[in-house]
This record gives structure tokens, sequence and C-alpha cells, in this order.
């Protein structure tokens, strides 16, 4: 079958053009982020507090509004609420410095209020702790239009995917060009759901980064002109399988992106946990209400994120591998037999069954199931990359 | 081992599980603010999962049903239940029973320990991990059962790793002692723990949810309000409406009393059960995946056979050119189908690349079955029962005719030659033993004929290379042969290798051919009468090729097991869907007398899984349950006032009807504490500022009307 020259060169200029709109939004995002502000309520705080003096008491204050955050992630709200309430002598937050010695009725509803405040801002998406971030009108208008090319940008290398479908006359899948395209067309489809149902605005940065250095290394390194499919993958399993492995992995880069986020900012409350206690040293970022870490949501809401993401791939995958093995039966007279493809999906599944496994094991939430997510994203990347390019088996005929 | 089990949770989780001063301060206040009954040893119990929002951790609310009759704490077996906390109550009730049998006698208390250590969550998660770190050395060392030749490769390459490796069966991982060991050992695991949880889940799927707190409205997203109907028919009312939502929902019997001695007018309704059966669904979809693929692999088989056009092969043993079966497969007893190879056809591109191959077969599918027809292509098997006969691969075979001086035929057949390229360049060798030949010498050394050459379906001859194979199909087919004479060793006993000739007892034979006489090695072309036929062999012997047939190669593979292990694999993903997109809540609804006739009624909710939308779900549940209790009027302010989850929907309905009923604006606060004196003031004022409708909840409500009781 002849590949269509002209539709072929469309979808590299459209590939093309989708990155340049990606680059732009991201810097766009990336914009907005800096711009804004975070504490508001502590500002408020930082006017109201008595000994404003050394600006290790202004972040303590702010401190003392931030830990609310990681009240949810578990330690017992009355603990930090004494501390941070000896520490900073002000009783910003309403039940913080309540619980000191035998509470009384009104005390513990108040606290019982400070509580719900907290597991409700602890779990909300918004950037900043409990959404205290303020956004200059101007920096939320770069961030809707980094929105906005988010969405130009997409229906560019959604183009791109067609056409290139359109050029080689089958399903645009079927090498590891494509798969990589596709790959950040579901990432980049799952962000913008996401974005849809919740305001994950600041995720746009951290989740266009990746997509941008991947589309550029499809592009350059993997790039292969369009051609037929290799006869062996001539079956129509390849929509259902693949399909549904691409869905997985797209979605699974989300998942690693804010796992990583996760991580950051658990590390950060942490270090902001011991400033409060007056352990350790506020950094300048701190100091400055600044920072990158500080604009993100709660560790215990991107946690939550992260867990729901994977849980909506994890079926998929398991569709994908079990499309595989059917189609496997039909091709090759066995439905598993330990091919490195099929052994790295196996080992990818059971890393992400013990990610949802340790979630709900005592002592296994929180940063260590956030490490085993990361090291299953890493056998998912060893199952896309290094069995198709440096391990031999039956898959290497993917094409590279 | 309790204090290791206590330690192992880290500042994440909120542990209640005694001891945690803060925790306990937490749980006792909360313990009273909400009022779940107190149950010290159902406390020990933290439900895994549970949402540990640095909410007061509810001890028993999704604990496993405690049966009638467990006594209250036991020092010497708190220690088991710790254990047991990690399992998300895994231990429970048993653990108690069986922490005290175990006092008496100390190896069983080992065993017992023991198998509660294997059935724990974290020996899941380990056997997990080892299972995938175990799986990479099968994907990275060649295996035998994919590559056997690659295996030899890589012994040869390594002579000191690779038999090292080999006696760690590191070439068979997949069937390795130790692997088996770690799937097992997890499979045990989850039979454990299932047989524990199904038996839980049965249970809570028959018998009545927990009891309502003492203050459900404390829970977050809690609210109440004033009635006018008596707590008993608030209470049905409320039943009812919950019962309209789908809820399992039980209301508190007539003469159900509190434990303080007061009556007992509650609702507790439960709902999202689909999400454990989903689970347990699964993982016994796991058991019986393994199961079949264990099975599969003992009752089924596989073997290869090569066919030459006009021959037929039937379902035997001996019929095999390699065959492997299961541990359990009867070779007496395999499934007697036959076939018969009518008529091989291979098509090819222009540039030798193949473009279809068909092989026309007869079969038979079993003794006494009538003959049918059927094409086999690659990819394409033909199925009999649960055999499968695939085509997979195909090659030359020329046929040779051995005649005597008097042009007798001694010797003839097709023999099958070996593909070594893509253009069917193929290797042949030919053992005549019986060639007629008398035997030699005092120790009657047979004489018996071997010939070895490359056959070349289109032949050209290139300068450096000699005749070489242009296309695949026999347009123009040669044959470079060789002969020896000699003692083939056939007749010992042991089993040689049919594609190569051992020589070191025989001599090679100077042949009389196309290329003139006396040469070691002639080349026969095989369409040309003439230019096809050796001759000076021994004895007068002269060997003709005068055809060409082609062969199929077909693979057999049975296996019985199959289809059920698709159907489990479908069961798998149909429980993981389940277990991972319901949510698991409860709902309590409590109803008290209220001065002046009425009852302050409390609704209140909890979700195991947080932020899902439950806060939404509870808000719609508060409105459906206000309005089933409040029959006369609107609901009067909207849903829970500020202190609910501020979603989108609560919030904006909220906003509403606050704007529109001014003349409560001390009931949202007041609703924050359920007391009852405050709030039986504003029942009066309540009820008739309830009139004004046409409120956003009432958009609503007319839904909902049906579930009014009156």
């Amino acid at each position: 079958m002849a590949v269509n020259e002209g539709m072929s060169s469309l979808s590299d200029h459209l590939f093309g053009s989708g990155m340049a709109v990606y680059a732009a939004a991201m810097l766009g995002y990336a914009a907005e982020f800096a711009f804004s502000r975070l504490g508001t309520r502590s500002a408020a705080a930082d006017a109201g507090a008595a000994e404003g003096s050394a600006a290790g008491a202004t972040s303590v204050d702010a401190a003392a509004e931030v830990p609310a955050a990681r009240v949810a992630a578990g330690q017992p709200a009355v603990l930090v609420g004494v501390g941070a309430a000896a520490d900073a002598g002000a009783g910003a937050g309403a039940g913080a410095g309540a619980a000191t010695a035998a509470p009384t009725a009104a005390d513990r509803t108040g606290e019982i209020e400070a509580v719900r405040q907290r597991d409700r801002a602890a779990h909300t998406l918004s950037a900043g702790n409990d959404g205290d971030v303020e956004v200059p009108a101007r920096a939320r208008w770069i961030g809707r239009i980094a929105v906005w090319l988010t969405v130009v940008g997409w229906a560019l290398h959604l183009s791109s995917v067609v056409t290139r479908g359109v050029a080689a006359d089958r399903v645009p899948w079927g090498n590891m060009y494509e798969y990589s395209s596709m790959i950040c067309l579901i990432a980049v489809t799952t962000f913008l759901g996401l974005m849809i149902r919740h305001n994950v605005r600041w995720l746009g940065v951290f989740i266009m980064v990746p997509v941008v250095l991947y589309l550029g290394f499809a592009g350059t390194v993997l790039y292969v002109a369009p051609g037929p499919l290799v006869p062996a993958l001539n079956s129509y399993w390849l929509k259902i399988h693949v399909v549904g492995a691409i869905l997985a992995s797209g979605i699974f880069l989300v998942s690693a992106v804010t796992t990583l986020l996760f991580l950051l900012k658990e590390r950060w409350e942490n270090r902001l946990a011991e400033v409060a206690a007056g352990r350790a040293e506020a950094n300048r970022a701190m100091q400055n209400r600044g920072g990158i870490v500080m604009r993100l949501p709660s560790s215990a809401a991107l946690d939550t994120l992260t867990y729901r993401v994977i849980a909506f791939a994890f079926p998929i995958w398991t569709f994908a591998i079990i499309a595989g093995a059917i189609w496997a039966e039909a091709a090759w007279g066995r439905y598993w037999g330990w091919d490195p493809k099929e052994t790295w999906s196996f080992i990818t599944w059971v890393c992400y069954a013990a990610y949802l496994h340790a979630r709900a094991t005592a002592g296994w939430r929180g940063r260590r199931a956030a490490a085993i997510s990361l090291v299953a994203f890493c056998a998912l990347f060893v199952d896309y990359y290094l069995v198709n390019l440096v391990i031999n088996g039956l898959h290497s005929y993917a094409g590279v | 081992m309790t204090s290791s089990t206590r330690s192992s949770s880290t500042s994440l989780d909120v542990d209640p599980s005694g001891g945690d001063s803060a925790g306990a301060d937490v749980g006792a206040a909360g313990a009273e603010g909400v009022g779940f009954d107190a149950d010290p040893a159902a406390r020990r119990r933290l439900p895994d999962g549970h949402a540990d929002a640095g909410v007061v951790v509810l001890p028993d609310a999704f604990a496993p049903p405690v049966r009638a009759g467990d006594g209250g704490p036991d020092d010497p077996v708190s220690a088991a239940s710790a254990s047991g906390a990690t399992r998300g109550a895994a231990g429970g009730p048993a653990a108690r029973r069986a922490g005290g049998g175990a006092g008496r006698n100390p190896v069983l208390a080992v065993a017992i320990r023991s198998w509660r250590q294997l059935t724990s969550m974290r020996t899941a998660l380990l056997l997990l991990f080892l299972l995938a770190l175990a799986a990479v050395p099968g994907s990275l060392l060649p295996q035998r059962n994919i590559n056997p030749m690659r295996v030899e490769q890589y012994l040869n390459d390594h002579p000191t790793l690779g038999p090292m490796l080999d006696r760690l069966s590191g070439f068979d991982v997949f069937s390795a002692p130790w692997f088996a060991a770690i799937y097992l050992l997890l499979f045990i695991s989850l039979i454990g723990c299932l047989s524990s949880r199904i038996r839980w889940h049965a249970r809570a799927l028959f018998t009545a949810p927990p009891k309502a707190p003492a203050r459900p409205g404390r829970l977050p997203g809690g609210s109440s309000w004033a009635s006018p109907l008596p707590p008993a028919d608030a209470a049905a009312a409320a039943r009812a409406a919950l019962r309209g939502r789908r809820f399992r929902a039980s209301a508190s019997g007539a003469d159900a009393r509190r434990p303080d001695g007061t009556p007992d007018h509650s609702v507790a309704a439960e709902k999202g059960y689909l999400r454990e059966t989903g689970n347990l669904l699964f993982h016994v979809a796991l058991v019986g995946l393994l199961a079949a693929v264990g099975f599969g692999s003992w009752f089924g088989y596989q073997g290869t056979t090569l066919v030459v056009t006009g021959d037929g092969f039937a379902n035997t043993l001996i019929s095999y050119d390699q065959f492997t079966g299961g541990k359990l497969v009867d070779t007496a007893r395999l499934k007697p189908f036959s076939l018969t190879l009518n008529r091989f056809q291979a098509s090819y591109e222009a540039n030798g690349e193949p473009s279809d191959f068909r092989a026309d077969v007869s079969y038979s599918s079993d003794l006494d079955a009538p003959t049918r027809q059927a094409v086999v292509r690659v990819n394409h098997p033909l199925v009999l029962g649960n055999a499968k006969v695939y085509l997979i691969g195909h090659g030359y075979a020329p046929h040779f005719l051995l005649r005597d001086a008097r042009g007798r035929t001694v010797w003839q057949g097709n023999v099958p030659c070996t593909p070594r390229d893509g253009m069917f360049t193929s290797t042949c060798t030919v053992k005549i033993p019986d060639a007629g030949l008398p035997p030699l010498g005092a120790q009657r050394v047979p004489q018996q004929l071997a010939f070895s050459g490359v056959f070349t379906p289109t032949t050209q001859l290139d300068p450096t290379h000699g005749y070489v194979s242009i296309y695949p199909a026999a347009r123009a087919p040669g044959l470079t042969i060789t002969g020896y004479v000699g003692n083939l060793h056939l007749d010992e006993g042991v089993p040689q290798n049919v594609y190569t000739v051992d020589t070191r007892d025989m001599r090679q034979l100077s042949l009389t051919g196309p290329a003139g006489a006396n040469r070691t090695a002639q080349v026969l072309a095989l369409n040309n009468r003439d230019q096809r036929t050796l001759t000076g062999l021994p004895g007068g012997l002269s060997l003709e090729v005068n055809s060409v047939a082609e062969f199929a190669t077909f693979q057999v593979k049975s296996d019985p097991f199959k289809d059920e292990a698709l159907l489990f694999a479908v069961l798998i993903i149909l429980g993981l869907i389940a277990s991972l997109r319901v949510r698991r809540r409860r709902v309590w609804v409590r109803a008290r007398p209220a001065a002046g006739g009425g009852s302050t009624v409390e609704i209140g909710g909890l979700s195991r899984s947080h932020g899902d939308g439950f806060a939404s779900e509870l808000g719609q549940l508060t409105i459906a349950v206000r309005e089933a209790t409040t029959p006369a009027a609107a609901p009067s302010a909207g849903p829970a006032p500020a202190t609910a989850p501020a979603t989108a929907e609560a919030a904006g309905s909220a906003e509403a009807t606050r704007d529109e009923a001014p003349g409560n604006d001390e009931t949202p606060g007041n609703a924050v504490v359920p007391d009852g004196t405050s709030t039986q003031d504003e029942g009066a004022p309540t009820a008739p500022s309830g009139t004004r409708s046409g409120d956003a909840a009432d958009g609503g409500a007319t839904s909902r009307a049906s579930e009014r009781e009156q």
C-alpha cells in the first residue's frame, strides 16, 4: 500500500507545531506559577502578630497556618496545633491553640470545626496550602491563555496522529515513534480531562515539561517515515491491545508526575514542621513565602490524586495484558510464554498492584507508596523501551 | 512483635491501636463527640484504607462485624490483635480466641503467628515485590522454552558463569522451584486472607449495618434539623428516603434502647457492597486463573511434525518430531485425529518476501469421524477439539530414486531438506542403510550409502559463491550433491541426527554425473532429465533426483483449560473495575425527641475513600431525608450549612436558600453544635418560615416527592 507523501509531511508539520504550542503553554503555566503569591491569610496573621520583628517569627506564623494541611496527612491535629500555638503565640488558626489542657465543650467543637476545615482543605486540589494562593490578575490571564494553548496544541497533536494514520493507510500506532506520540497525546488528554473536573492548572507545567521532552525525543531519535505494518501486526487485535496499553501508559505518565510532586511537597511539609517546632531554620523560600513547592496543593491531596489516577489506569493496563494474551493465543498458539515483553508487562502490573496494596497497608502509605509508584513507572519504561530496543524477543519486530 | 507492628505505622497513619496518647485523646474526644458506642476491643482494629484524614478516628466504623459474645479486651491477646490491626482487622475475633488457646501450646502459637504473618498485607506486598524481581532475570537471560539455541550459545560464550546460572535455573526461570515458591506462597497468603474476608463480607451482606452513633451530625458533613414528626416516624421516614436512594437501611427496632436506657430511634444505612464483592471476585478470579494455567500446563501438550505433501499424520506420540507434554498427559490416549497433506502452496512477492502460505489438508477429527477438507494458513489454525494445528513452516523435499545396475528401484523417497535462508537454500541429507551392497571384509562391515547436498529452488551460478538460490519458489531446482559409502552405524541402536552424516567410518565417493566422471561433488538440475542422475556408485547403483515435493511443518497445541483461563481473566477485569470505582459508604440518621412533640433529626455519614464525591452525595441525601422528615413544609434552610464540605452544589444551594430564609440566620451556626436545647427553640420558627417554596433545593425535591411518608 502506497504511502501518501503529502499527508505524511503534513503530519510531521502538525507534530512540530503541536510541540511548539505545548512549549508555549508550558511557559505560560510556569509564568502563572511564578507570579502567584502565597499566603494571603498568612499576610493577615503577619499584620496581626504581636512579635513581628524577626523574619523567623513571620515564617513561623505562616507555618502555623500551613501545617493545617500537614495535619491531614496524619499527625494528630492536637500535636501540631499545640506546637504552633506555643511557638507563635498567635491564635490565627481558630482551633489550633484550643487543645492545651482539658478542653471545654466549646473548645472541642471549635476543634472539631478546625479539623473539618483542615480535612476539607487537605484534600482540595486547589493550589497552595488550603487554597491560600493569590494570583494577580495578569498571571491568571497568562494561566488561562496557557490552558487554551494546551487545547490548541492538543488539537494539532491529534491531527498529526490522524494524518499519519491516513498517510500510512492504517491505524497510527505501529512503531515506536507512533507509540510515543500517542502516549504523550494521552497524557495531555488526561491533564485536560482533570482540568475539566478540578482546577489543576498548577499541574500544567509539570506535565508539559516531560511531554515536550518526550515528543522531542520521539520526533528526533525514534522518527521513521510512515510505512505499512509488519505482517505479523496485521490483525484487528492491534487496535484493541495496543490502544489499551497506550492509554494506560499515558495515564501512568501523569501519575508519575504527581508522585514526584507528592514527594517534593511531603518533604517540604516535613521541613516546615521542623521549622515550626523550632528544630530547623526556615530557608529563604519559606521566609519569602516563595518557592515552587509551596504553591502545590497539600501532600494529602497529591497523594489522593496519584491514587485515583493509578486506580483509573490499572484496570486498563490489566485489560491490555489480557487482550495481548488473547492475541498471542490466536497468533502464536499460547496465551502466555514469558516473552520479555510479556514478562515486563507482568512486572509492571505487579508493581502497580503493590502500590494499590501499599495504600491499604498500615505503615506503607505516603512516601513508601510513592516510591513504589515510581518503581512501577520505571518498570513501565523498561517495558516500553528496553524490551523493544535492547532485549531480543517476539516483540522486537515492533520496529524502532 | 507488638512493638514492631506498632512502630511500623509511620506518622502518616493515625493509629489508635492503644497507647498513642495524642491519638487516644483525640480518639476519646471524638468518640464522645460523635458517640460511637464504646468498644475498646474494636478500637484496636484500625481498618485498612480508612480515610485517615485527621478526623477523629472512629474505631469501629469499618471494622468487620463483631460476633456477639466476643469478650472485652484481653491483655494477653492484645499482641495478637495489634498485629491483626496491621491487616485491617484480619485477626479480629479469631485472633482473640486463637491467642487465648495458643497460650497453652507454644508450637501452636508459633504456627498461628506464622500463619498470621503469612496472610498479612505486608507479606503480600513483600511477595509481590519478590515476584516482580524474580521475573526480571527471566527476561534478561535467554530461556530454554523460548529459544534453546540461544541458551546453548550463551553457555558456549560464558563457560564459567553459564553452568552456574544453569544450576540456579537461570535458563528456566519460570519453571524454577524458587519462582514457584514465590507465587505459591503468594497464593496461599491470598487464599488465607480471602477465606476470612469472604466470611466477613457475607456476614456484612446479611446483617444490619453498624448502628448509628449518638451524634451522627458531628461527623464531617453532618447536620441536624428539627422535624415535626415524632422520633419513631422521623426515623421511619428517613429509612424510607434512604432506601429510595438504594441504600441498605435498617431502622432500630421499636423496643431498641441506647446504652443509657433511652429509646433508640435511628437508621443505619450502607451502600457500596459491590466494592468488596468486586475485590473478592478479583482475588478469587486470580486464584482461578492460576488454577487454569496450572491445569492447562499439566494436561496440555504441544508437538511439531513434518509432513511431506501426500503423506499423512496421526496424533500419536510416535508421529511427532518433537513433543512436550504436561505431567498428567496420557500420551497413549491423545485425541486420535489424523490429517493428510494434499497440497501445499506458497506464494511470494517479487522480491522473495512471502505473501501467503496455505496447506490443503483432509482431516478426520476422531477415529470414525468422516473426512473433511480444510485449509490451514499461518495464524489460522485448524481447530480440532482442544487441539489446534498451526502451520509454522515449510520447505522442499526432493524425490530420490536409487536404482541398481539393471534399472530396478532399490530405494526411493522424498527427503525433506532444511531451509537455511529466506531463498530456501536447503541442506539435504539422505541416508540409505539398505542399498543392497554386500558387507565388506572379515568383519562384515556394512556398506551403506549417504548423500549430503545443498538444494537450491531457483538455481543460479554465482562467481564467488557457487550455485545459489535467488528465489524461494522451485522454478529451477538444483542439487549440489556429494556421496559416501561405509558404516552409518544405524543398526547399532544408538539414535543419531537425521540431518547430519557422521563420516568417520565412511569414504567419499567419486561420482559421475552432469559435470563429468570421478568428481566428489556433482550438480544436478532436477528439471532436466539428462542432468539429474548420478552414476559410478558402488555395485553399479545410480541415483536419480527426479522431482521436488514440498513439505509443511505443523505444530499441534492442546490446552484444555484455555477457556477457563479466559473466563477468569474477564472476571479479573470486572472485579477490578468494581473494586476501584465503587465507594463504600455509610449514612446514619438519629432522631431524638424534642420538646414540643417533634424531634431533632441528625444525619451523618462516612466514606471509605476520601474526596470522591461523597460530600455532594451526603448533601443530596440530607436534602432527601430532610424533606422526608419535614413533610408539611419545603426544606427550610438548604442542606448541610456552612460546615458541610464546600462543594459547589452544596455551597450554591446553601447560599441560595440562606439568602431566601433570612430568619434562619442562626440555624447554620447552631447546626454545627447539635445541642438539643438550642435547636428546639428553632423548631417553632423553622416550621412556618419553611413554607416558602421554589427554593433551589425544591427543584431537586420534586423527583423525590414520592419518598415522602405523608
